[in-house]
């Protein structure tokens, strides 16, 4: 699918993904609309399915809150490329099946506004405006049978009933 | 090869005699803890899935202490769906208000955790626990869900950061002024994916309220987990409260840390954070006069009983400056109790402050004191991103309970000793 790429700096935490004053919420849609409100407004409103979020290093830092990735994922981002990620953030977007690669070029070569097109079991990114191809981190191959599972509780039913 | 507290803990659970750096291991776990805003996710999760039942009610605990006691209808509902839960599953760990506490304080009071143990808890500061020896780390709603279904997670084992500490502290600093240090020097992604694991002779000089508050900023350095060596301190904290047998583990002299930090505890000084990244430290000698509108004092980071004397020691001489509002916090209801009946309260009350029921509240913008458009706080929190506190353009400034009193008496960013 292709999209259009947002683009944010470093270390950004759970925090602005989804502000801790929607949280007494736990439904995916409601969350989706208040998604990066404290450093993007604009982001909610204009975010279309298909898109990507590139980002620095540290993505996702602070709290445990799923309703982060989850608010990403319902608001229609195929996938968050980012530098590196915060260890709960990752661990968090596979078990909900929220895509998420890492690569450090494409976000030092690309802009907000690209658009691109992203095979997340390949790994295979390319901005379509620069014509340019890029080759994800390889996944770990428990994170990939957890992903071909289909996420970990669907992982953990299957191997219950084995 | 030799292996570190913490892989030594995965070792044991996942019944290896050896485990290294990078290995997935599946491990048993001794808790799985849940909180008011990430329980009914989980909640949500197991259901979905067709997990129906737990795998064992005396291993799970749930706090509803984020937004509780309920500050609107939404929370009401969400507690009301936890409650139902519990009851449904027997749950035998609940706290309902009247018992709660903030999750981090609590569950160490309690004896919920000693050493040894394998702690998973959705929410990003189940990391707490390392100070006992525990390995214990912050995990997303469906690892929750994952691990009351079947009492068991997996983990990448990770590599380890060693802190040796010598000396010990200076009047006026805490573990906090140690913690916000080292984030300071590493960075918010300096031990990202890693143990960090604290030793050395200095540690014979910090408090458990000092190791409860460096082991949860864990975190906020990126870690997988915090962990201190288990000495006579740890010891005699756990004895009399511990609900379990506990096992000691300790790092082999060969064990792997791809660096080790010297920390000189007498170099210490009191630091502050300054928005918006924990990391973004200063010390007094770089720091301008700073007006602030409110201080709040506790949290799981800094709501225990040394944090209450260490403001009240503030207070007992000193007034709130006019119009700056100072929200203290007691962890749990037992701190609350021993902060009454040491005259803790009294000193707070009088000084002009006021003292709240156990909540996380504040620290990440729920209630009990959000910041408005351009109002600055000091707190003794653990987090200064972005509109944590309240309004985006609102600011808050992290720091030990001394410097947040000591700034709540001159409404500036303040040095305790100017105070005293």
């Amino acid at each position: 699918m292709m999209g259009k790429a947002y683009k944010y700096g470093n270390h950004i935490d759970t925090d602005v993904i989804i502000p801790a004053r929607y949280l007494n919420t736990s439904s995916a849609e409601e969350l989706a609309q208040h998604c990066m409100e404290d450093i993007d407004a604009e982001f909610a409103s204009t975010v279309q399915e298909g898109d990507v979020i590139l980002a620095g290093d540290n993505f996702g830092c602070g709290s445990s809150r799923e309703h982060a990735p989850l608010a990403i994922k319902t608001a229609g981002v195929e996938c968050v490329i980012a530098k590196s990620f915060a260890r709960i953030f990752f661990r968090n977007s596979f078990n909900i099946g929220m895509p998420i690669m890492i690569c450090k070029e494409v976000i030092d070569e690309s802009e907000a506004g690209h658009e691109f097109e992203v095979d997340v079991k390949t790994g295979d990114i390319k901005n379509i405006t620069t014509q340019k191809s890029y080759k994800a981190e390889p996944l770990p191959e428990f994170m990939l049978e957890m992903v071909e599972m289909g996420g970990l509780l669907k992982r953990l039913k299957s191997r219950g009933k084995q | 090869m030799g292996m570190t507290m913490t892989q030594k803990i995965f070792a044991s659970k996942a019944g290896l005699s050896e485990v290294s750096a990078g290995q997935y291991v599946e491990i048993e776990l001794d808790v799985v803890l849940g909180n008011d805003i990430t329980t009914p996710v989980a909640i949500d999760e197991m259901m979905k899935h067709g997990l129906d039942k737990v795998h064992d009610q005396s291993k799970i605990v749930i706090v509803p202490d984020h937004f509780t006691p309920n500050k609107d209808i939404k929370t009401a509902e969400q507690c009301q769906m936890v409650r139902k839960f519990v009851k449904d599953q027997s749950i035998e760990h609940y706290f309902e208000v009247g018992q709660m506490g903030i999750e981090h304080c609590l569950l160490p009071e309690a004896g919920l955790v000693v050493p040894g143990d394998a702690v998973i808890g959705a929410d990003s500061h189940t990391c707490t626990y390392g100070a006992l020896g525990a390995f214990s780390t912050g995990v997303g709603s469906t690892d929750m869900a994952a691990g009351m279904a079947s009492g068991k997670t997996w983990f990448r084992v990770p590599e380890a950061m060693k802190f040796e500490l010598t000396g010990s502290l200076n009047p006026w600093v805490s573990g906090k002024d140690v913690i916000l240090h080292i984030i300071g020097q590493i960075g918010v992604d300096g031990a990202r994916y890693r143990s960090m694991e604290f030793t050395g002779e200095g540690l014979s000089n910090l408090s458990m309220d000092d190791r409860f508050t460096m082991a949860n900023m864990a975190i906020e350095a990126g870690a997988k987990n915090g962990i201190f060596e288990v000495d006579e301190t740890t010891l005699s904290y756990v004895r009399g409260r511990g609900q379990r047998e506990m096992t000691v583990f300790k790092a082999d002299i060969d064990a792997p840390y791809d660096e080790t930090i010297h920390i000189d505890l007498n170099k210490i000084e009191p630091v502050v954070a300054f928005p918006s990244l924990p990391s973004n430290t200063r010390t007094f000698d770089q720091i301008p006069e700073i007006d602030i509108d409110q201080v709040v004092i506790g949290s799981c980071t800094n709501g225990r009983i040394e944090d209450l004397r260490a403001a009240a020691e503030i207070f007992k001489n000193n007034a709130v400056h006019k119009g700056i509002r100072t929200i203290i916090i007691p962890g749990t209801q037992k701190i609350y109790l021993q902060a009454i009946e040491e005259g803790l309260v009294q000193t707070f009350i009088k000084a002009g402050a006021i003292v709240s029921t156990p909540t996380c509240g504040p620290c990440l913008g729920g209630h009990m004191g959000i910041l408005g458009r351009g109002e600055r706080a000091v707190a003794t929190t653990n987090r200064n991103f972005v509109g944590r506190m309240g309004h985006p353009e609102s600011e808050v400034y992290l720091a030990s309970p001394a410097v947040a009193a000591a700034s709540a008496v001159t409404g500036k960013i303040t040095h305790p000793k100017e105070v005293v």
